[in-house]
């Protein structure tokens, strides 16, 4: 599905993981269009993994950055500013709680985690947004991620729900003040997939059966259906957009009650 | 149970980048096949994928051997 969307332009992805990241579903489609990539990642363990992703879609630029450390975010954006000079795009595909707190109880959520979990899954957002707005060019994009989790109670989720509320609601005012530069502030609110972020959260195929049976789509989604809108927000064909939670899940938060032909599940 | 474990070693093999030879019974993941916190994962979300199966978080804590995958999917499959 190669295109021009993305011809010259330029992009940084925070938060790839593996080849079933949803980051590399964007990283694939921003490829695809043209797009030259830049990758960040935290800790040895993933550099290894994101370098041969990179490496694979023509990028050689893979940078550390820890996003709860202020200094290496500037790293990161001084390191992209020596290479580029500016930026056109940036993928934020970060989030971050205690996985003991993303089973049980939201109620029972510690204040440490609490802080942990909106500091790197929210903040850091507002953080990379501050950076990369001072070098990004004109119709410039910033795209984060987010889920249902965030609208409506969903088991298991918790802080994390608490956390991609607040992360949605900071889309909106980072739209309004980058507006008037021309950049747009956008997420994705993406059905359940299974990816190693996803392996902390319980009973994570029951929820996948359930958005399968019960979604308009009959389906969950792939990576490369969030490539595909991604693309769209982060190329000039989403110019008149921002402030935006799109949903790329099926249309499952449209449905009301369970599906007449959906079967009956129970928890294996 | 000789497929399980066949079908288990070649994804171990795959995945960790190791000589076949050295995917035996007791061979720890970590500590002997040089595998990370991650490919733990990665290597139960794979056979996840390979057999059909779930591994809960709780039972996948406890797989830590290549043994302990042959045993836990041979029962779960």
């Amino acid at each position: 599905m190669s295109n021009n969307l993305l011809s010259g332009k330029r992009g940084l992805i925070m938060g790839l993981a593996n080849d079933k990241s949803i980051a590399w579903g964007i990283a694939k489609a921003c490829a695809d269009a043209g797009a030259e990539l830049a990758f960040s990642y935290q800790g040895d363990a993933l550099k290894k993994r994101v370098e041969p992703l990179a490496q694979s879609v023509g990028s050689d630029t893979v940078l550390p950055c820890d996003v709860s450390d202020e200094a290496s975010i500037d790293g990161l954006f001084d390191a992209l500013k020596d290479k580029w000079g500016s930026i056109d795009f940036v993928v934020h595909a970060i989030g971050f709680s205690d996985k003991s707190e993303l089973r049980g109880r939201y109620v029972d959520t510690s204040r440490g985690n609490f802080a942990m979990s909106m500091d790197i899954s929210v903040y850091s957002f507002t953080a990379v947004v501050q950076r990369a707005e001072k070098m990004m060019n004109e119709g410039g994009s910033c795209l984060t991620l987010t889920y249902y989790g965030a609208e409506r109670v969903m088991p298991h989720y918790n802080v994390m729900g608490v956390a991609k509320a607040a992360l949605e609601a900071s889309v909106r005012y980072l739209a309004e003040d980058l507006g008037k530069d021309g950049i747009r502030v956008n997420a994705i609110s993406a059905g359940p997939i299974k990816t190693l972020a996803a392996s902390g959260i319980g009973d994570f195929r029951y929820i996948l059966k359930w958005n399968e049976y019960n979604s308009p789509l009959r389906r969950t989604v792939t990576i490369e259906d969030v490539g595909k809108s991604a693309l769209y927000l982060l190329s000039d064909l989403g110019s008149g957009t921002t402030g935006e939670v799109l949903h790329v899940d099926s249309g499952y938060h449209v449905v009301g009650m369970k599906a007449v032909d959906a079967p009956d599940i129970t928890k294996e | 149970m000789s497929d399980v474990a066949d079908r288990v070693r070649k994804i171990v093999v795959e995945h960790l980048g190791v000589e076949e030879d050295k995917v035996v019974e007791g061979a720890s993941f970590i500590d002997d096949l040089g595998a990370d916190s991650l490919d733990t994962v990665e290597l139960v979300m794979a056979f996840e994928e390979e057999f059909g199966i779930e591994i809960p978080d709780d039972a996948a804590e406890t797989i830590q051997s290549f043994g302990d995958a042959v045993k836990f999917i041979s029962e779960a499959a």
